[in-house]
């Protein structure tokens, strides 16, 4: 059967979601800065045109900033946070099959549907006026083209924000991969876009007729893979992908169905701890933290449940403990009795090296070494006294918050003192 | 798949009768259930009638993923029960139609008025209505669904 696979992001998502809560921004160049108002993360279309780039230094762009009155605003993750959920909660209801691939996108699996630009009309309609967010929908037959279809959609006004190549005729989607730099088609990174230039693959149409077998050889079998998928063929299934570097993900399907809340504890907490450990790894530091868990949806006689949520941690952290406590935490928010668990997943965003990561004052000088220990500790001993003996979730949470930078809005969704005053 | 195969469910050996009969008899339902085992003698007569505690989220909130709050600053609908302080509850899910409290932006800013033909209306004859001409949109967020205030 012929897949069709959908990705929607939201356009400038941390700029748009500033705009839902402050309408004044709107129309103006604004930029959403890093944590300690460092470089510009998110840009709204207008600062775009002025020639922010993405990750400038702010303070580079002072003088641009006074000339054209730019907005710099500090990050907000605990309203992105929430905008995201409701945002992932509203396409939830438009597909059996999510995947969740960053804070502001993600995967549906839309195949054995019909009229799929329409329904992808109907998904931003609803996401507009249920949370004020704008997004575009791009439909593929695979995730390399739901990409790159997410990309026409955004870039080609003729769309109204939905592509789906499905519905075009062979020419004329080969016309729109032609127009579409290489670079862009997802996995393909800086350097080996500079390889590819080399071989004389400057587009995405380039990339689509040339030989895999050869680019396996000059590269490796994931470039010969996106070949494929650029023709169709589906070699990443939805929550199949090794993820990019900024973020890191930890999920599997279970062995046989669990019901039980402590089960998907332990499940949730031995993610959590991997994801870490790559984490560390790769010298960085998390900010954000997501948890989701799902009924089998090929078992449709079953009664269905699926929730996801993300939150933003007080301070960016590498700490095992600190992650799984909190990824435990919001657990005991998503989980609901009496259904059957076929998978569970974690996943860590808003990475940053440890380096740039400003440290807690009262943060031990080692506390990566400490939780480790603690970690293996926790490890032995359920391995003596069997699992589910310690439980992290019992301590509960006793964070503050709040985040540390001057340029903030106000925790609109999250905090009484926050919300919108009429 | 046989709809009895969990009671062999190793993972939960708490799970007893009571429970498994409210679990099929309340598929969708979401109640309580506690791990009570069944006694000897006896059921305790009360186990049938355990229902969910009244939760002032489900009474002011409809859909969640819609709904957002905001407080009121001002007496402009002093007279449509909202007063300075009340934080109320926004519902941008639903189609807004003449008559109901809405939340609007005009140039910028949000108002809570009543929702008029080509204008928006306050509650308080001290205030006038924000008129709109014709072909000019008002921009309506969401309709106000409630309102919430403390005494203490």
């Amino acid at each position: 059967m012929k897949r069709s696979i959908a990705l929607i992001d939201v356009n400038n998502f941390y700029v748009s979601c500033e705009r839902v809560f402050n309408p004044k921004l709107n129309n103006k160049p604004v930029v959403v800065l890093s944590n300690n108002d460092g470089c510009a993360i998110s840009r709204s279309n207008e600062a775009k045109e002025l020639g922010i780039k993405m990750g400038e230094p702010w303070f580079k762009c002072q003088e641009l900033a006074r000339q054209y009155h730019i907005q710099g605003l500090s990050s907000n993750y605990a309203l992105y946070a929430d905008m995201s959920n409701r945002v992932m909660a509203i396409l939830r209801d438009f597909s059996p099959n999510q995947e969740v691939y960053s804070i502001d996108e993600c995967f549906l699996d839309l195949t054995g549907f019909k009229n799929l630009t329409s329904y992808g009309q109907e998904m931003r309609g609803r996401i507009l006026k249920w949370t004020g967010l704008p997004v575009c929908v791009g439909i593929g037959a695979t995730k390399t083209l739901a990409k790159l279809a997410n990309h026409c959609a955004k870039k080609m006004p003729e769309f109204e924000g939905v592509c789906d190549f499905g519905a075009l005729a062979n020419h004329e989607s080969n016309a729109l991969l032609m127009k579409i730099e290489v670079g862009e088609v997802w996995g393909v990174g800086r350097r080996l876009t500079s390889k590819l230039l080399a071989l004389g693959i400057k587009t995405a149409y380039d990339l689509k007729q040339a030989d895999p077998e050869y680019l396996r050889q000059q590269f490796s079998v994931v470039m010969a893979k996106t070949v494929s998928e650029l023709n169709g063929t589906i070699c990443i299934e939805l929550e199949d992908i090794s993820p990019p570097r900024k973020q890191i993900l930890s999920s599997r399907s279970f062995g046989q169905p669990v019901r039980d809340y402590n089960s998907l504890a332990e499940a949730i907490t031995l993610y959590m701890s991997r994801a870490a450990e790559k984490l560390r790894a790769q010298d960085s530091v998390a900010g954000l933290l997501h948890v989701y868990i799902r009924t089998n949806p090929h078992k449709p006689d079953d009664p269905q449940y699926a929730n996801g949520m993300t939150i933003s941690l007080p301070s960016p952290t590498d700490d095992t403990l600190q992650l799984v406590k909190t990824a435990l935490w919001v657990l005991k928010r998503l989980y609901k009795r009496h259904y059957a668990y076929a998978k569970a997943g974690v996943y860590l965003g808003d990475l940053m090296p440890r380096s740039s990561a400003q440290i807690d004052l009262f943060t031990s000088a080692q506390p990566t070494s400490r939780s480790q220990n603690l970690m293996s500790t926790i490890d032995q001993i359920q391995a003596k006294m069997g699992r589910g003996s310690i439980k992290l979730a019992s301590e509960g949470m006793s964070y503050s918050w709040k985040m540390r930078s001057g340029r903030k809005s106000p925790n609109y969704t999250t905090s009484w003192d926050g919300l919108v005053v009429v | 798949m046989n709809p009895l195969s969990f009671i062999t469910n190793s993972r939960n050996p708490n799970l007893n009768v009571a429970q498994i009969y409210r679990r099929y008899s309340n598929r969708s339902a979401y109640i309580p259930l506690y791990s009570q085992k069944v006694p000897a003698g006896f059921p305790s007569p009360a186990t049938d009638f355990v229902e969910a505690r009244l939760s002032a989220d489900d009474y002011l909130v409809k859909n969640p993923i819609s709904t957002y709050f905001v407080r009121v600053k001002g007496d402009s609908m002093m007279n449509a029960g909202i007063f300075d302080g009340d934080v109320l509850i926004v519902d941008r899910s639903i189609e807004p139609s003449i008559g109901q409290v809405v939340l609007a932006e005009v140039d910028g800013e949000f108002t809570v008025k009543y929702l008029g033909n080509n204008k928006l209306v306050p509650a308080n004859p001290n205030f006038q209505p924000i008129e709109f001409k014709d072909g000019q949109t008002i921009s309506v967020i969401g309709v106000i669904t409630g309102s919430m205030r403390k005494f203490l």
